[in-house]
């Protein structure tokens, strides 16, 4: 058995972007994954997006933790940095980078065990605190690296590969994130592209925490009839709210809209979010009425998918913080250790 | 759409594009496979069964499958210089390097001892009708073949200069032939009348275009010591006739005559040689290789040059005049070649090889023996039976259409003989079966496939000349000394292996979009419906190359189609490698062309016997 590198050969018409790269340059290394799993569909989107919005690959870093879906980072974006953490753990590592270096931009990737399981203490607090990032959350409600075994995401009474009933209640991690104060949360899909990939594209645009649950069918373990993350369910319960367009720059936006149902939601660095609404009472901008809509969706057996909620003034650990703007990879000796006069006037101060 | 229907023989062919291009349809990943797995005796037979002469077609083929060769698509925008595979050259591998006593014993394996007590006649011992020999003899057929000139071959042998093909390889791969039993007799034929009345049950003519066009200009008649009519000229030098020429050579014509008319001049005498052609350089009929190799020995080539005059001086030939043209279009794209206004330029010359083309005639045909010709003197045939107004007389190679090459005039042997046997055996001609087609899964194990499926980078290989001082020294030497084994080994692997084909079952997709996201080509999308012209926009990459087909499944679960691009598909299995269900599958198409013989026969005739 051998995994056969992709050819680097392409379409001879395949685009390159402003500078200068295809859509393959954002490529990793070979997929491991089983044939058919969701985070594959998601690594190609977040390819697509990071090749879309010109972003030198060297200016990300991709933070991962451990499971199927805590690989793929391995899988794209070869040129940039990246950091495979303990199990759940990610949030913090990515807070400390964060905190030392604000330029690079930040790619959480993860999965409902590693962040619903083990890592929910982390995940709630990365949340809380605002860390500016992108967190991607490769839901297929299974550990499926272990075999299988029900996550903490598992809908109560859905059905495992080998027939047993999950009795657990579980967690909703889009509410638990919109709860935790989460300023941009977003749920898709991994067999929907054309809504997955603006979606991603207006979460790296977002400065403050911003998270996409991703559902991503685990096509070894959780895609069979009784899962409730396979993808026939998804696709017969998917309840879209809105469909996205993100675009750079306003002078970039090429589509006629008409009049009706459309939202624009203003962002910080200039970039335009496009909503269309497919459901009429639906508001993004209102994260009360965001949370009963997910709540009353999720009794009713929908999967509300889509941008759930932004806020459009958010701020990021930083600006809480007030910290220093440079990042410590480029400051000097002097910056770092200011020696231990200064040392006994920060003393004095908490004295 | 409608869903592609993959079981029409033809579809999955087209996706082989050298097969499909290729006129006697040789299944080239077939034989490319096979040389790269060091088998090429088998490489060779696959290819004899389909062409008939491996070795002489390996060096000379006008090779209308490489502009067709998908590699040279998927190079573009990636390759400095994108090629094709090497496919002509690398079936002259096979004949160099194949178990010469293994192959021939095989072939003679085919050889029919008892007659069928039918006799065939072809008359002209060209490529056409060697191909109706070697397919009907071993059929028990009692074949004749008839040539004025004393060896079998037609023009391969009296025509292409010995530097470009040996007469060892020439002899070789017609006895192949002449040994399944076919009698060969040097005969001029004068008369089709008495060719009829000798009791052949069929007659098959494949006597060429024999006739090289003049040139009908001031000056011919003075000069005519020292103007030659190309093709007569050269045939002169491969027998031994000719063995000098003037010191300066003018050649004039464009086509792959003009191109052995100068290279010969070079190697016999000729020092200042130069082509002089009316046309343009790229609207030339020569071949691009053979333009390129005719300009590596420092021959010129001279273009929008109409000849006006050839000057003579005391009854001898000294130099030409021509007219300087531009080419025109007018707003149908049609052109014209018109005159510059500048003054007539003037070239000193010994000698002129006049190669500007070559025609049919007949003048041994008898105007009432009962078969038609149309009014450029063709004879009337049915263009997929070659048959002509007389029944039993059929026309193939160069004397049916015009001319052409070597591997038409093999296409339409085979056509031929299938008529030939269908008409003896009291069949409708016209009744021809469709090729034999088999698929079959490649698949061994999890990312195991019983071909080569890793992509090479390599750009294509050069095959080695020999010494260029020598070889223009010696008109027999062979200039190109051929792929050694593991050149040959490396250009295989160039081959995509388009006949392994990428099989979809709609009923076993989940829609995952694993095989979009791994195809390397963008060839695959799910999209709406829509039809062909919307959909060739709506694909993950647009699909603008019109020839190649798009391969649509029937509606999916969310009511979408899969639609493929087959243009600049790998065939690296990857989409298959990443499928959770096997709705792709990779599967070697192979057709079985029909040949003379029982596959060809529909048995009509014994259906009626048994009514
Ligand atoms: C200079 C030159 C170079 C060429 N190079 C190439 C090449 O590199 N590659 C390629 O594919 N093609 C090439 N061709 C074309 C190719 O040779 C012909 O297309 C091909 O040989 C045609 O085959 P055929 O069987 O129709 O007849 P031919 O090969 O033309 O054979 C016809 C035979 O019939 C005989 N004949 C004719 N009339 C009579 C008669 N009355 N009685 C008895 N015998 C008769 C002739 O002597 C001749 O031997 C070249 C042609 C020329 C002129
Ligand atoms: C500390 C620790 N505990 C347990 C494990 C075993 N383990 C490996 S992956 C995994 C679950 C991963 O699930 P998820 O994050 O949903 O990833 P998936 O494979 O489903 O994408 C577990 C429990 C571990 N590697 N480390
Ligand atoms: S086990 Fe499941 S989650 Fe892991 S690679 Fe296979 S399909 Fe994907
Ligand atoms: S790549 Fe190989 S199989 Fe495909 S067209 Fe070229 S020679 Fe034929
Ligand atoms: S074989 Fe499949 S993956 Fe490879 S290029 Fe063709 S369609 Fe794409
Ligand atoms: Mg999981």
């Amino acid at each position: 058995m051998t995994f056969l590198a992709k050819p680097k050969l392409h379409h001879p018409t395949l685009p390159k972007n402003k500078l200068g790269f295809t859509r393959r340059d954002y490529e990793g290394k070979v997929s491991t994954l089983c044939a058919g799993c969701g985070h594959d569909s998601i690594s190609a989107a977040l390819i697509q997006a990071f090749w879309e919005l010109d972003i030198q690959p060297h200016r990300v870093a991709k933070m991962s933790g451990i499971g199927c879906s805590s690989k793929t980072p391995d899988y794209f974006l070869g040129q940039s940095h990246g950091f495979n953490t303990v199990h759940g753990r990610m949030p913090s590592v990515l807070t400390g980078a964060n905190l030392a270096n604000r330029d690079l931009i930040y790619l959480g990737v993860s999965g409902d065990g590693d962040s619903a399981s083990i890592g929910l203490g982390q995940f709630a607090h990365v949340m809380r605190r605002g860390v500016n990032m992108t967190y991607i959350l490769e839901n297929n409600g299974v550990y499926g690296l272990t075999k299988g075994q029900f996550s903490a995401t598992a809908d109560k009474g859905s059905k495992a590969k080998k027939g047993s009933i999950n009795a657990d209640s579980a967690i909703d991690t889009v509410s638990l994130a919109l709860l935790m104060g989460a300023t941009f949360v977003a749920r898709s899909f991994s067999g929907d592209k054309h809504q997955l990939v603006p979606l991603v594209k207006a979460a790296i645009a977002h400065q403050g925490a911003a998270f996409i649950d991703v559902i991503s069918p685990c096509v070894a373990f959780n895609n069979h009839a009784g899962s409730t993350k396979s993808y026939e369910y998804i696709r017969e319960h998917n309840e879209a709210v809105n469909r996205l367009d993100f675009w750079p720059t306003r002078e970039a936006i090429t589509v006629d809209y008409s009049a009706g149902g459309v939202i624009e939601v203003p962002t910080h660095d200039g970039s335009i979010l496009k909503l269309r609404k497919l459901h009429e009472d639906y508001d993004p901008s209102d994260k009360i009425n965001a949370s009963a809509m997910i709540a009353s969706a999720a009794v009713k057996g929908e999967v509300l998918t889509g941008l759930l909620y932004v806020a459009p003034d958010a701020e990021d650990l930083h600006a809480h913080l007030n910290t220093y703007e440079t990042a410590f990879n480029t400051l000097g000796e002097k910056e770092l250790c200011p020696g231990s006069a200064m040392l006994e006037k920060i003393n004095a101060g908490l004295r | 759409m409608q869903p592609t229907d993959i079981r029409n023989p033809d579809y999955f062919h087209k996706v082989v594009d050298c097969q499909w291009a290729c006129p006697a349809h040789t299944p080239v990943p077939e034989y490319i496979r096979l040389i790269a797995a060091g088998r090429y005796s088998d490489a060779y037979l696959v290819n004899w069964k389909s062409n008939v002469f491996p070795g002489i077609l390996g060096r000379t083929c006008d090779r209308p499958c490489e502009p067709a060769c998908r590699r040279g698509r998927v190079e573009e925008a990636q390759q400095a210089k994108p090629e094709p595979v090497a496919i002509c050259r690398l079936k002259r591998v096979t004949a160099d390097y194949k178990d010469d006593d293994d192959v021939k014993k095989r072939i003679a394996a085919g050889k029919k001892t008892k007659s069928n007590g039918k006799k065939i006649v072809c008359i002209g011992a060209g490529p056409a009708s060697l191909t109706v020999a070697r397919d009907l003899a071993p059929l028990g057929y009692e074949v004749t073949v008839f040539d004025q000139d004393p060896r079998a071959g037609g023009m391969i042998w009296s025509q292409i200069p010995r530097f470009r093909l040996p007469l060892e390889v020439i002899d070789e791969e017609v006895n192949y032939i002449l040994d399944l039993g076919v009698s060969f007799k040097q005969r001029k034929i004068t008369s089709m009348k008495e060719v009829m009345k000798e009791g052949y049950d069929a007659i098959f003519v494949g006597s060429g275009a024999p006739r090289g066009r003049d040139l009908d200009i001031p000056g011919r008649k003075e000069g005519a010591k020292n103007i030659h009519i190309g093709i007569d000229w050269l045939s002169s030098v491969s027998f031994g006739h000719t063995t000098k020429i003037g010191k300066r050579v003018i050649v004039l014509g464009g086509g792959n005559t003009a191109m052995d008319c100068c290279r010969t001049s070079k190697r016999i005498g000729g020092e200042d040689v130069k082509v002089i052609v009316r046309s343009g350089f790229d609207e030339m009929k020569a071949s691009p290789w053979e333009k390129e190799d005719a300009q590596h020995e420092g021959i010129p080539i001279m273009n929008f040059l109409v000849p006006k005059s050839f000057i003579t001086q005391g009854g001898k030939l000294t130099g030409m005049t021509f007219e300087k043209v531009k080419a025109v279009y007018d707003d149908k794209g049609k052109r014209s070649l018109v005159s510059t206004g500048e003054p007539d330029q003037a070239f000193e010359c010994d000698d002129v090889l006049v190669a500007v083309g070559q025609e049919n005639s007949f003048p041994w045909i008898e105007k009432d023996c009962g078969i038609e010709f149309d009014k450029w003197g063709l004879p009337v045939l049915d263009k997929a039976t070659f048959q002509a107004s007389v029944p039993n007389v059929f026309f193939g190679g160069d004397s049916a259409f015009g001319p052409k090459n070597i591997i038409w005039a093999v296409a339409h042997g085979h056509d031929a003989a299938v008529s030939i046997d269908k008409l003896l055996n009291s069949e409708d001609l016209k009744l021809r079966p469709a090729p034999g087609v088999t698929l079959v899964s490649q698949k061994m194990g999890i990312h195991e496939w019983s071909y080569d499926n890793e992509i090479a980078g390599d750009a294509r290989y050069k095959v080695p000349w020999a010494d260029i001082k020598a070889t223009l020294k010696n008109v027999k030497m062979e200039v190109e000394l051929g792929f050694d084994v593991a050149t040959a080994w490396k250009e295989a692997q160039r081959c995509l292996n388009c006949d392994v084909q990428t099989v979809f079952t709609d009923k076993l997709c989940i829609e995952c979009d694993a095989c979009v996201d791994i195809c390397p080509m963008d060839c695959i999308s799910f999209v709406p419906n829509a039809e062909e012209e919307v959909l060739r926009k709506n694909l993950n990459a647009p699909a603008t190359n019109l020839t190649q087909d798009l391969y649509v499944s029937g509606p999916l679960k969310t009511m979408r189609v899969m639609a493929k691009d087959e243009d600049v598909c790998l065939h690296c299995g990857l989409c298959a490698e990443r499928c959770p269900t096997g709705a792709w599958d990779m599967q070697k198409f192979l057709a079985e062309m029909t040949y003379a013989g029982d596959g060809c026969r529909n048995h009509q005739n014994q259906k009626k016997k048994a009514a």
